[in-house]
């Protein structure tokens, strides 16, 4: 059986994925950031939600859209936002960027920037911890637009046949890149694809962290008692662009107030507020905290030192 | 008592054999090879031995058996797992390239990748041009990967329980017309370091360096040149990445001549590096131009009338290495009409 949820807890770190998102826009525009850098700006419940309802053994590997994974799961945001920013104190000690970052002791193993890239390994951890007889799931993020590539059918098909405790955690968020997913999928519902491989397929709402987290929790369970893998769809939208490189204007102005009227920070307080799980006052503690923490966060980035330069081959080859 | 003889493929199921039973944490996946033991039968009776959860047939799902590989490397297990034809690597190339091999850097050194990727290529069997492939040098070009290539069972077997105790990726490159070779195999544990090059046969007129299935030709290439007053000394490689530069220049030091021999085609393969390293380090050393002898640019062919053409026998090693001794320093060697090679 899972832990209960702790709500007030997931939405200190929606807010904190927002704050950091906002940030990282705003540093952007004073070209004070590097490279693309993906944001999930709308749709940080379902990230959140997945992540924080896990065991802290158990295991996550993430996407190019990572940030809510990562405050999800656990990540320390000075380090996290020191390996946005390229510097030494990063977990990948600025090596990985922000797609791929890898933390053994949170359970981010790994990030990863190819697209459907990440589902293989993390088919293959569930394998381990299967024949390890450890109760430990792994959830396995995508996008819809993984959905369509080779490694997604190959890794659901492995972990259907060898029964594997994974959870495959799709974020429809109605773009890949670009591209609406009217244009790029077959199917309405991602959640479908599940018929094929003979495992459950699920849809939440992904703006809802109330939907979200008990969903996973349940799905987490299943696996771990030996019932096989389960794909998750939580329809979302992606508010931002592509990346920061993206300069836009392919989402429909109608689509983006609808999205914008169903914020997840925003339904996140009113969901508390309702049950009875924090009074105003408190949440409005919780978004100064949160506040503090992320511009705390950037500006330790900000100021940490670079790399030093790297040793080869020790750098690339385990002695 | 003589040492026992193995074929290459034996030795190879005996290094898993041991490692497996020295190490639980050792697992086999790949198509075909628990119930079948593999198409070359190197992992014949090993889901008898060690059981269906350590012995693994897959689906036909390049991508996932590697993949599958690196998480499975990744939480403590030491996976082997088979990609059946070299040809098919390019279907996991984004799990080998973008997943194994990066996941140490990235990590900043906190995850490794114990991964064993055993692998078989190479022209000769009338397979056609997509199952006849040598593309190891594909893999030497990529930081984070190692990539072996044995020519003999007894480093076959050596070299294999090696990179199974490599905590790194490990692209192990086996050549098909190599499984039916036969050769002394020591009882005892051998094992073979990454990254040592073994004089095969010494000489002082010509240094010839090769791997895999080349080496053969290269020895016997090597035997023909005698009788023309020549000796060749040959380097077996065995381990292309890393790469023990250092035998490869001992021997250029001495015979002042070098010859690289490939199957895999010659434009831009793992030879051109080891020319560009010997003339880099040895210029002074040597008497003429390093020269190259190499698979021609092209697919394999189908037809056995064509194929044979398609990858350098010991004729075109012994006709290079005689235009190399006979030319006299400052003279260029005009190598274009080489048909390819």
């Amino acid at each position: 059986m899972s832990l209960p949820i702790d709500y007030r807890r997931i939405y200190e770190l929606i807010l904190r994925t927002r704050y950091l998102e906002e940030a990282i826009i705003q540093q952007h525009k004073l070209g004070k950031t590097f490279g693309p850098l993906h944001l999930c700006l709308g749709q940080e419940a379902a990230g959140v939600a997945a992540s924080a309802v896990l065991a802290s053994e158990d295991v996550i590997t993430t996407t190019h859209r990572g940030h809510a994974h990562y405050v999800g799961k656990g990540l320390n945001l000075k380090r996290l936002c020191c390996e946005i920013w390229g510097k030494a104190e990063g977990y990948g000690q600025g090596r990985a960027g922000h797609m791929i970052i890898v933390d053994r002791q949170t359970g981010i193993l790994p990030g990863s920037g190819i697209v459907g890239g990440g589902l293989p390994v993390a088919v293959g951890q569930a394998l381990a911890f299967q024949i390890k007889r450890e109760r430990r799931v792994v959830v396995a993020f995508l996008g819809d637009g993984a959905s369509n590539a080779g490694a997604f059918h190959e890794s659901l098909n492995l972990a259907a046949l060898w029964r594997l405790p994974v959870v495959f955690f799709c974020e429809n968020n109605s773009y890949g890149l670009t591209v609406h997913v009217k244009d790029h999928l077959s199917v309405q519902d991602i959640a479908a694809r599940s018929q094929a491989y003979n495992i459950p397929g699920l849809i939440v709402d992904g703006n809802r962290m109330e939907e979200v987290a008990p969903v996973v929790a349940e799905a987490a369970d299943h696996a771990r008692s030996g019932r096989g893998p389960t794909l998750i769809e939580a329809k979302t939208y992606r508010l931002h662009g592509f990346s920061t490189s993206d300069t836009g204007g392919y989402q429909r102005e109608e689509d983006l107030a609808c999205w914008r009227d169903r914020d997840p920070v925003k339904h996140g307080a009113d969901f508390l507020l309702k049950a009875g799980l924090a009074t105003q006052a408190e949440i409005e503690v919780m978004d100064r905290q949160a506040q503090t923490e992320v511009s705390e966060a950037v500006d330790y980035a900000l100021a940490a030192a670079d790399p030093a330069d790297l040793v080869l081959p020790a750098a690339v080859f385990k002695e | 008592m003589a040492t026992r003889q193995l074929f290459f493929n034996a030795a190879l199921r005996e290094a898993l054999v041991e490692e497996m039973t020295a190490d639980d944490r050792v697992i086999v996946m790949g198509e075909d090879v628990a119930v079948y033991g593999g198409v070359y039968k190197v992992s014949h009776g090993l889901l008898e031995r060690f059981g269906p959860e350590r012995v693994r047939d897959t689906p036909i799902s390049e991508a996932a058996i590697v993949g599958a590989g690196v998480g499975a490397a990744i939480q403590g297990l030491r996976p082997v797992v088979e990609i059946m034809y070299a040809d098919f690597m390019p279907i996991a190339m984004d799990q080998i390239v973008n997943q194994a091999a990066l996941m140490y850097f990235v990590s900043g050194g906190t995850v490794h990748v114990p991964l064993v990727i055993r692998t078989q290529g190479g022209s000769g069997s009338y397979a056609g041009p997509q199952h006849s492939k040598s593309l190891e040098s594909w893999f030497t070009h990529v930081p984070g990967l190692k990539v072996v290539a044995p020519s003999t069972p007894a480093e076959a077997k050596g070299l294999l329980r090696t990179a199974i105790r490599d905590d790194n990726p490990v692209v192990f490159c086996e050549h098909k017309l190599l499984y039916r070779t036969i050769g002394p195999v020591p009882e005892e544990e051998c094992l073979i370091p990454l990254g040592q090059a073994k004089v095969k046969r010494a000489g002082s007129d010509v240094t010839i360096v090769a791997w895999s299935r080349m080496v053969l030709e290269a020895l016997k290439a090597a035997e023909e040149l005698t009788m023309e007053g020549l000796e060749a000394e040959v380097v077996d490689l065995r381990s292309l990445c890393p790469l023990d530069d250092e035998t490869v220049f001992g021997s250029v030091r001495r015979t002042h001549r070098a010859l690289v021999v490939q199957e895999a085609w010659r434009t831009n393969g793992f030879g051109a590096e080891v020319a560009s390293r010997v003339q880099e380090n040895c210029f002074d050393e040597l008497d003429g131009p390093v020269l190259r002898v190499a698979g021609q640019d092209a697919p394999i062919p189908f037809s056995p009338a064509l194929e044979k053409k398609a990858a350098p026998s010991a004729a075109d090693i012994v006709a290079a290495v005689r235009r190399m001794c006979r030319h006299s320093r400052g003279v260029n060697l005009d190598t274009r009409g080489e048909s390819g090679r």
